[in-house]
């Protein structure tokens, strides 16, 4: 597959695909010949450049054969209760951890759900209707040839269903190639459930990963979600999360991103219904010649929902950061209770950050704040540390590490937060 | 009385940005001996005790510090703190997110490194915070809580001390220590003070009252005004600086431009 010629786009996969997905995957091939890769003209993309990736010639990724001790670094050890593992965008069963599910609770493969009368009608009515083919084109790629990908259903008020680890890995020698991961997720009404997506690489090739996921939280229900980008760092990796919270519903969703040379995720977070709560946390560490972007919108559609948003960055080296925090708030959504901050700490005079908060608010009752921080430790508490004994470069790193470990300290999932403290630590040596 | 003095700082002069604010300080100090540093707002006493530690907000325009025959001045902050000064901070840093229990044993062994010294073993480390936290009549909660993160004026004081016992300093300068504290909480710092001074340690006490040179009592009493020693005394000088005040002793030439 060659995406530089938009007009001779191939056509999606249609291997025993109901109709209704066919219909939306041409659907969604069209809309990309017609959007074609976004341009640093568009202002969601001014900072992001995608042209190495537009121009780039891919290959769908083919299936590849990993070791248990290739992907250890990226599982979470004796207490991974559920694992889905995608080598390549491809499903291996061997390599995931299935065991029974209390009642109520499916993890599978996409492909599999689709062809299940229970999951069937579930996935006609949700793929696809939440990630924007219209305006985003990297959502309109993926929709329209995605792969394999993880469907999760938690039925109506279950709630004891262990933390679900959905991992995509890369394998060596991927450069060239692309996958397109497609995840839905739903939670029903009252239920609970954690679910931590993971995408590795194992070599520094330029591969291209594009996934979208798609997430419905029922009413008064609660998904913990989280997303930990550590890919290549010669990838490029452009993903999209979209979620639906009905009333009452909680959406926590942190995202930490450290690998791939162009790492860029769009979270769009709905509230469609009253009383919901959203909170969008990030981490990111950029160094080298890392580009690392994220675009967040929250869109407060109904009254009292609350949603909270802190995002931190560390860079160093040429490292450049992008942060775009959108949060609109309609006529009909009073008493919305918004905050968003983003800072960032520069180790290098070379590291750079692009942040801007965006808010859009048409309801007179509500209580709305942001704030974006660009800067460099503070002088005093290094003499501090110092005065102590503490030599210049461990005083830095411990303050930075204290910086950023600060949105790591509500990460539930302790295996997840013990993890990203240890990745930071070794970021940081 | 060792026949090398510890500390010896001759015509020291320091400016912060433009202003001139040391204008020649000399001043030796032996082990062993306690040194009072008093003076009115601006006399430039705590700018010395924080000179002495290095403070990036000052610059050494002349003079010299030779601490332990070697030449304070040239040492990185660190480097003064592995070789024994310790500087008590009169408003001591809040470190967001860094657990004293961790800064203390960073610093430890950083300090223990600098000696080529092995690190502290963490059993170790424990026993020791739990008979130096005894200094400052402290319990061990207090070393799960950040460095001075959200500590009251009296906590961030005795947090100060509680370092000073854990790193055994050879000279020991306390900016302004008791400012703040009240009549416990002095009790509780003072006592860490007495309670930590060796044959082979010098202390250096800046302070503007003298209260709390009934708690520490001193072999020398130094009067700062305008950026100079102007007098020195025994410990009965700081008991004269109480009756009168410090107008008397004020140079004529500056006597203006104090507030």
């Amino acid at each position: 597959m060659t995406l530089a010629t938009i007009d001779r786009l191939p056509a999606p996969p249609a291997d025993g695909v109901p109709a209704w997905l066919a219909a939306r995957r041409t659907a969604a091939v069209k809309r990309f010949g017609e959007l074609g890769f976004p341009t640093t003209r568009q202002e969601a993309w001014r900072f992001t450049d995608v042209s190495r990736i537009a121009e780039a010639a891919f290959a769908p990724a083919p299936k590849a054969k990993l070791s248990a001790g290739q992907i250890a670094p990226f599982t979470f050890g004796a207490d991974e209760g559920i694992r889905l593992v995608f080598v390549n965008g491809h499903f291996d069963a061997a390599l995931s951890i299935l065991p029974a599910l209390p009642k109520g609770v499916a993890v599978l493969p996409l492909s599999d759900a689709l062809g299940a009368k229970e999951h069937g009608d579930r996935i006609a009515k949700h793929l696809g209707t939440l990630a924007d083919i219209e305006q985003e084109p990297f959502i309109a790629l993926n929709t329209g040839y995605a792969g394999e990908g993880a469907y999760v259903h938690v039925a109506k008020g279950v709630q004891g269903a262990p933390t679900i680890h959905l991992l995509f890995v890369t394998a060596p020698g991927a450069a060239g190639t692309v996958a397109h991961p497609r995840n839905l997720i739903v939670i029903d009404a009252g239920a609970r459930a954690t679910v931590v997506e993971q995408f590795a690489g194992l070599d520094d090739g330029a591969y291209f990963v594009n996934p979208v996921t798609e997430v419905v939280v029922g009413a008064n229900a609660e998904l913990t979600h989280y997303k930990l980008q550590r890919e290549g760092l010669g990838a490029w990796h452009v993903g999209a999360i979209a979620s639906r919270q009905e009333r009452d519903a909680r959406f926590h969703n942190f995202c930490a991103a450290i690998g791939a040379a162009i790492g860029r995720t769009d979270i769009r977070s709905v509230f469609a219904g009253p009383g919901g709560e959203a909170t969008l946390n990030g981490l990111y560490l950029v160094r080298g010649d890392q580009l690392i972007d994220h675009h967040t919108r929250i869109e407060h559609r109904e009254p009292n929902c609350a949603s909270r948003e802190i995002y931190k960055g560390v860079l160093d080296g040429r490292g450049h950061a992008v942060f775009n925090g959108q949060v609109y708030v309609t006529p009909e959504a009073q008493k919305t209770d918004g905050k968003q901050t983003n800072r960032n700490l520069l180790l290098s005079d070379g590291a750079k950050v692009d942040t801007k908060p965006e808010l859009e608010i048409f309801a007179d009752d509500v209580k709305c704040t942001h704030g974006a921080t660009v800067g460099r430790l503070e002088r005093l508490p290094l003499f501090y540390l110092e005065s102590r004994g503490i030599g210049a470069a461990l005083a830095t790193r411990m303050l930075t590490f204290a910086f950023a470990a600060e949105v790591l300290a509500d990460l539930t999932v302790t295996p997840v937060r013990t993890q990203l403290e240890s990745l930071l630590t070794a970021w940081l040596e | 009385m060792t026949t090398k003095s510890m500390l010896e700082i001759k015509n020291l002069t320091a400016k912060a940005g433009d202003k001139e604010i040391l204008k020649g300080i000399t001043l030796t100090v032996n082990a062993g001996e306690v040194h009072a540093i008093m003076g009115p707002n601006g006399s430039g006493k705590s700018t010395l005790a924080q000179v002495l530690a290095g403070h990036p907000a000052y610059e050494v325009t002349g003079g010299s510090v030779t601490y332990l025959g070697e030449d304070l001045l040239d040492m990185e902050p660190e480097v003064r703190a592995q070789a024994g000064v310790f500087l008590a901070f009169q408003y001591p840093v809040e470190i967001a997110g860094v657990t004293n229990a961790y800064f203390l044993r960073a610093a430890l062994n950083e300090q223990r490194k600098a000696r080529g010294e092995e690190e502290i073993d963490p059993i170790d480390f424990i026993d020791l915070l739990e008979e130096k936290l005894k200094v400052v009549e402290w319990g061990p909660e207090i070393m799960q809580r950040a460095v001075n993160f959200g500590f009251s004026g009296g906590e961030k004081k005795r947090n100060e001390i509680l370092q000073m016992a854990v790193l055994e300093p050879k000279l020991a300068v306390l900016d302004e220590t008791d400012s703040g504290l009240d009549i416990d909480a002095l009790r509780i710092v003072a006592g860490g003070v007495n309670k930590l001074k060796r044959a082979d340690s010098a202390t250096i006490v800046v302070t503007h009252y003298q209260r709390l040179l009934d708690h520490i009592i001193p072999d020398h009493v130094h009067v700062l005004a305008g950026g100079r020693i102007v007098k020195s005394g025994g410990k009965e000088l700081a008991l004269e600086l109480e009756a009168r005040g410090y107008e008397w002793l004020e140079e004529p030439a500056t006597t203006g431009a104090r507030a």
